[in-house]
């Protein structure tokens, strides 16, 4: 069976051909050869049931994911009253009142900000973690590995209250600092917090990417290098690591698209005062109640964070195709 | 297999204290006999896990947000099941398009969904009703759920089936015989992987949820915002415990390794 013609990762043809044998009635001999035929021949009314067996999911989402945002766009369009909330209209004034105010401009770079250092961080911790991790001997490779990925699962409410209790005037940091007679330094409600709890929950999304190219690697092409005399350093910049881009590459794109939309660590860490996109959406829908206004930093955030992800991917695709080649 | 230097080997304790740090001391401070969130704690008290049973504001948002979780899993399983066995098995026009569709709440932030369904359900006039903060919720979990059954539907030997089709079993024996015993660890695991993500739902949850249906995770975000105590750390310790808890059994299901890296 799996010589036959269109070959294909997963089990998809060969349940067509299951289903056409079935149906036909005649057994499963023989069907491979009518089958590269019966894929392509087949009346749309053999394709019914499959379609019933998605139809449940996809009314569940056509409702709740493609109605509602087409509504969000449309919404963006409409104009706000604060007498009588939004009315229906179609005007750009929304897009020009963000894209042209200092305050947004402000509250658009520090998210862009935040998330870009904060996926430097993950780069820079994430990589070389997982590499260490790959070189360890099993129970510990098991257990630290699953040390660094849990906390994915625990409330991101929890770690930053956690992360509060550290940074805040008389928490463990500043009693460390204190020791070595510095600061007390004002840690909580800054940029900086912001940053290190965002490490905190976008590092596991570092780690698994590379990790898994990690797992691809052949540890001959290590150990080849090595015996031609590369020293350990030289082996790990043009071995090791060339061969780890495209992990580091999709990491890095999920960790600054999640960074810059997220919203409950600079909510609780960055205070009233240091307000990001997602925090300002909040605001706007839920105490000032001018939906639309909120609606359209929600799609600009969507379509800067678009931009920003396209143009990273291509120059690192380009950089990456040239030392490759 | 080389080893790593002592050098590797500090980084890595500096980057695992870091990753332990605020959990631990959240853990910490929640057994706190102290009026105040202070460090170091003097002695050991179960006083403020005592406190949350006078806060009836959080009890009620654990139950609401554990009776949440179990509709929304549960539901989501029911409606991808068959989605994801007919994608992960089949090829028919739209399959591609479903298999996007029904993975992209991945990749749209929770914050942008949240605003869509907040003006979706107030224009259908379903603010506040539980009924629909399960079905929003299923929005968010189905991609876990699809990610994991679908994995194991691929990962299926398919001459056990025939064997069974070509010994006399219908459609619907091998089915129950053959195919969901073997597909079964990727079912449970996607079920638990999606109650620990219900529960845990926080961006999505705070403009969808209403006085009335509050969850955990937003109800510990407005107390967060306006005062701290150390109430606080204990509802956050037996959140730490209750994920470590749900867990350890998706690891014994399916491999916690396995769920969290994906197969590729």
């Amino acid at each position: 069976m799996a010589s036959a013609p269109p070959l294909s990762s997963d089990n998809a043809d060969n349940a067509d051909s299951a289903r056409n044998a079935n149906e036909s009635g005649n057994g499963s001999n023989g069907d491979s050869g009518q089958r590269a035929g019966s894929t392509r021949r087949a009346p749309w009314h053999a394709f019914v049931p499959l379609w019933l067996m998605c139809a449940p999911a996809f009314l569940l989402f056509a409702a709740l994911v493609l109605i509602p945002l087409a509504m969000t766009l449309v919404l963006t369009f409409y104009r706000f009253d604060p007498a009588s909330g939004p009315i229906a209209a179609f005007q750009f004034g929304n897009y020009a009142e963000v894209l042209t105010s200092s305050y947004f401009h402000t509250i658009f770079l520090r998210t862009f900000g935040i998330a870009f250092v904060t996926t430097l961080l993950c780069v820079v911790i994430g990589t070389p973690e997982a590499y260490v991790l790959s070189r360890m001997r099993d129970p510990w490779r098991s257990l630290f590995l699953l040390v660094i990925l849990a906390p994915l699962l625990v409330s991101v409410v929890v770690r930053a209250f956690g992360w509060s209790m550290l940074l805040n005037p008389d928490g463990l940091v500043n009693q460390a600092f204190a020791l070595v007679d510095l600061g007390p330094y004002k840690l909580e409600y800054t940029t900086f917090a912001i940053v290190i709890a965002l490490v905190h929950v976008m590092l596991p999304f570092m780690v698994i990417p590379v990790w898994t190219a990690l797992q691809k690697l052949d540890p001959q092409t290590e150990n080849a290098a090595l015996s031609l005399m590369a020293s350990p350093a030289t082996t790990l910049r043009r071995i090791v690591l060339p061969q780890l881009t495209p992990g580091i590459l999709s990491g890095s794109l999920m960790v600054f698209g999640l960074s810059a939309s997220a919203f409950a660590i600079p909510g609780l860490l960055g205070g009233r005062r240091l307000k990001v996109a997602a925090t300002a959406v909040y605001d706007e829908f839920l105490s000032s109640l001018n939906w639309p206004l909120g609606a359209t930093i929600a799609v600009l955030l969507l379509i800067a964070n678009l931009i920003v992800m396209l143009t990273y991917y291509r120059l690192l695709e380009r950089r990456y195709a040239r030392s490759m080649g | 297999m080389r080893k790593n230097g002592p050098l590797a080997l500090i980084f890595h304790a500096l980057v695992i204290l870091f990753v332990l740090a605020p959990l631990a001391i959240v853990v910490l401070v929640a057994f706190t006999p102290d009026e105040t969130l202070t460090l170091p704690t003097h002695g050991f008290s179960l006083r403020w896990f005592r406190a949350i049973l006078d806060y009836p504001d959080f009890i009620s948002a654990f139950f609401n947000s554990l009776r949440l979780a179990f509709a929304s899993a549960t539901l989501s399983l029911i409606v991808a099941l068959p989605a994801a066995l007919a994608i992960g098995r089949a090829r028919f026009p739209g399959r591609g398009f479903l298999n996007g569709l029904l993975l992209s709440p991945l990749v749209i932030p929770g914050l942008v969904l949240g605003i869509a369904l907040l003006r979706f359900f107030a224009l259908v006039g379903a603010t506040g009703s539980f009924a629909w903060l399960v079905l929003a919720h299923m929005i968010i979990i189905t991609p876990f759920v699809m990610r994991l059954v679908l994995a194991s539907v691929s990962g299926l030997d398919r001459s056990v089936e025939h064997a069974a089709a070509s010994l006399g079993a219908d459609a619907w024996t091998t089915f129950r015989r053959i195919t969901f015993p073997m597909i079964l660890p990727g079912i449970t695991g996607g079920w638990l992987l999606a109650f620990i993500n219900s529960f845990d739902e926080l961006t999505m949850s705070i403009f969808v949820t209403s006085p009335q249906t509050v969850t955990l995770p937003v109800r510990m975000y407005m107390y967060a915002t306006e005062s701290i105590d150390p109430m606080m750390a204990s509802v956050s310790a037996l959140v730490i415990f209750i994920t470590a808890g749900a867990m350890l059994l998706l690891d014994r299901v399916y491999g916690l390794n396995r769920v969290l890296i994906g197969q590729h």
